[in-house]
């Protein structure tokens, strides 16, 4: 299956892209899509530690609100995507260096409380960030061309899937590591890892360091799509909404992630067509589902299918 | 799009299935089509579904009625709902789902501010005129023009301004107030353009506390022994829903209405839930000037064929959402008529139907509303003392005082705030006439 992955990940990118072309106004579901893929990326290194971050949307937040703010100023996407990604980065490190010393409820919890301040500053500090109205995003550039509104969204769309790729790549790697693999070793016993001279606190914080980067990436994205960003980015249901894309999706490989996000908003979006009133209701009816029968998520059921085509 | 386009469209949507169902946009929509595509966003669900529900009703069953009648220009109408209970970055999915996928004709947007801000751009990018038919925030048309976007009822700036002129004539003594509002855009904005009006209209008010709780609070125990500590002597508050209802109940049991003088600027929504709890005597306004007792409306017959029809057809009164709704519908109405006789009897493309909304009468049965060269509606605003009569089993205003759009809004190119910095004392003499 890990060998699968690569041929999956560029069969998924041109569905993707025939799906875009399709239907335009799909690309700006799909872009967001793969932007919520990227800030579960991140959450599922920290899941493969068994921590589950109950706070990740504060660092997409973060990456948004960095968008909004310097837009005005410098509104070069080339530009901005790297400064909200380090922003959120750096934020991710702070905020790391104390969190990652707490396990299981308590690491779950204080991200969620971190994030609902964050939340708050952003909903009371009502002179700069202008509340619950949000800010509306400037038209960004793409390396000093200010393209119509379909190129725009095209650009968009490619560097979402770019960015994926490049992350999926990375992440690939980096869980192959030896980096990677000790994150194993904090969900199963953590003494162990001690002794073996591998600090667990350091092997957490790269993982949150690194899952807080693609979280910001995620949010200068959609900053970049929606143009305009409010508070809710932070809030605790878009973090919770995040860990509901990683259990769709499932935690297996790095494609779960992109899966699940895929899934989810086009079950979103579909169900609000059909059914304006009930539209939670039908993704809760689709989360039950992926627990009950398939608990390994999408990525298990397309495994397992794998599997039974091979053998 | 062209044709060649198109045809690539067909055989890709075969080849990805009946998942997607895209549809293709055509850029000469001239031939009339078979039916009116109407978006509609509002809130299904969370708190301000109070608002949004009540808004849906009134478009299924006007849209209803208009279809039995033969539709606009022969042509029947088809609604779509979104719910904007998710928030912004799903209202904007589904604002161009609705545009580019379905081909809506026009959309009505939104209730929440916050959702109107993230449409009204959208409006331009897509070029599909819509109709803001609730959101008040005068940030729509001040921080930039949107040449396909309407807003066909008032706005903060006077539904604020009313209820404060109205203030001003009712206890023109008044010396300290406090402010009790939402924490979050509006509660925000409308003590600002509150606090502007009054710094400019009498100077020197004292005031004496700034209280904003947590949105959807549910408990106001504490905000309500600090104003009767500092018994000021008028407690405005733009809250609404039923946030107000349960602010009034609790304030109403600890007897702070008999101390302090209330403005409820969006007070109108609230009173049938909170029917003879609320007092008598405070200042309650509407968002326009669609009173359930409005005593003397442009027509009459028709005034009480809308009232009774809602209330026969869902068993409750109409609140000021379903009348947004409603003057959003007429105002279509009005517009798709002007453009086809502009048209002398041909379909108006998306550019034409904009130009015939640009200052467009139309009538409503209280009065009639005109849009304004930035799409910006003038509503009538009707303020009065919440009271008790023999027709409604919950408190309308009397000793109403009805305020014309015009001289209470800022004028076209303006900033709200800096506008009513250059108001003068004894406007409330010279500006409404009692009805």
């Amino acid at each position: 299956m890990r060998r699968a992955e690569p041929l999956l990940a560029l069969a998924g990118a041109a569905a993707l892209v025939g799906i875009a072309y399709a239907a335009p106004w799909l690309r700006f579901v799909l872009t967001i899509a793969l932007a919520k893929g990227l800030a579960v990326l991140g959450i599922l290194l920290l899941l493969k530690a068994g921590q589950v971050s109950f706070g990740h949307a504060m660092y997409a937040a973060v990456g948004a609100y960095v968008v909004a703010f310097a837009a005005p100023g410098m509104g070069e996407a080339l530009v901005l995507l790297p400064l909200a990604t380090g922003i959120a980065g750096l934020l991710g490190l702070v905020v790391g260096l104390f969190i990652t010393r707490y396990r299981e409820i308590f690491f779950s919890m204080l991200n969620l409380a971190i994030s609902m301040v964050l939340y708050s500053m952003l909903e009371k500090f009502y002179a700069i960030t202008k509340g619950t109205d949000g800010i509306r995003v400037a038209p960004v550039t793409f390396a000093g061309l200010s393209p119509e509104r379909e190129s725009a969204e095209w650009a968009m769309f490619a560097i979402a899937l770019l960015l994926a790729f490049g992350f999926g790549i990375v992440a690939r790697l980096y869980l192959a590591s030896p980096m990677g693999q000790a994150l194993a070793g904090i969900k199963t016993r953590e003494t162990r890892l001690e002794f073996m001279g591998v600090p667990a606190r350091h092997v957490l914080l790269s993982a949150y360091v690194f899952s807080a980067v693609m979280a910001g990436a995620a949010g200068a994205i959609i900053a970049m799509t929606t143009r305009h960003v409010t508070p809710l980015l932070a809030y605790w249901t878009t973090s919770g909404e995040l860990v509901f894309i990683a259990i769709l999706g499932g935690a297996g490989g790095v494609l779960g992630p992109f899966l699940g996000a895929a899934a989810y908003e086009l079950i979103r979006v579909h169900a609000a067509a059909a059914f304006a009133d009930l539209w939670q209701l039908t993704l809760g009816i689709a989360l039950l589902l992926v627990i009950l029968f398939a608990p390994g998520g999408l990525w298990g059921v397309l495994a397992r299918l794998f599997r039974r085509v091979r053998a | 799009m062209t044709a060649e386009i198109t045809r690539r469209h067909a055989l890709l949507a075969a080849g990805f299935g009946g998942v997607l169902l895209p549809h293709t946009l055509s850029a000469q929509p001239v031939a009339k089509p078979a039916e009116l595509k109407v978006g509609i966003t509002t809130f299904l669900s969370g708190p301000a579904s109070v608002f949004g529900v009540p808004g849906r009703r009134a478009a299924e069953w006007l849209f209803d009625e208009i279809n039995r009648a033969g539709g606009i220009g022969g042509v029947p109408v088809r609604p779509f709902f979104v719910d904007e209970g998710p928030g912004t970055e799903h209202l904007v999915g589904e604002f161009r789902r609705l545009v580019q996928s379905e081909g809506v004709h026009v959309m009505f947007a939104s209730i929440s501010s916050g959702s109107c801000l993230a449409c009204t751009p959208l409006s331009d990018e897509l070029r599909k005129t819509t109709i803001l038919w609730d959101c008040g925030t005068q940030r729509s048309f001040e921080e930039g023009p949107h040449p396909f976007a309407f807003r066909t009822q008032g706005y903060g700036t006077p539904e604020v301004l009313a209820p404060l002129l109205y203030l001003l004539k009712h206890k023109p003594d008044f010396r300290s107030i406090a402010v009790l509002n939402q924490d979050y855009a509006w509660g925000r904005d409308s003590w600002e353009l509150w606090k502007t009006a009054m710094d400019a209209l009498k100077p020197g008010v004292r005031v004496v506390a700034e209280m904003f709780p947590r949105f959807n609070s549910t408990d106001f125990s504490t905000e309500i022994t600090r104003l009767l500590a500092l018994r000021p002597d008028v407690v405005l508050t733009t809250s609404w829903g039923g946030e107000l209802t349960t602010l009034i109940r609790q304030a109403t049991e600890r007897r702070l209405l008999e101390r302090s003088l209330f403005v409820m600027p969006v007070g109108e929504p609230s009173m049938p839930a909170l029917a003879r709890t609320m007092p008598a005597g405070h200042i309650i306004g509407a968002r326009g000037d669609h009173w359930i007792n409005h005593p003397a409306p442009r027509d009459r017959a028709a005034f009480d064929r809308f009232i009774e029809g809602y209330r026969t057809r869902f068993s409750e009164y109409p609140i000021y959402p379903v009348h947004h709704m409603a003057q959003a519908i007429w105002a279509l109405q009005a517009a798709y008529a002007k453009a086809i006789e502009a048209k002398s009897g041909g379909w108006p493309n998306d550019q034409e139907l904009a130009n015939a909304f640009r200052g467009l009468t139309f009538p409503t049965p209280t009065a009639s509303i005109t849009l304004r060269e930035d799409g910006q509606g003038l509503e009538e605003q009707i303020v009065g003392l919440s009271s008790f009569t023999e027709r409604f089993p919950y408190a309308v205003p009397e000793k109403m005082i009805r305020y014309p759009a015009a001289e209470i809004s800022a004028p076209v190119g303006q900033k709200s705030t800096d506008w009513l910095k250059t108001l003068r004392p004894g406007m409330e003499t010279r500006v409404g006439a009692a009805l």
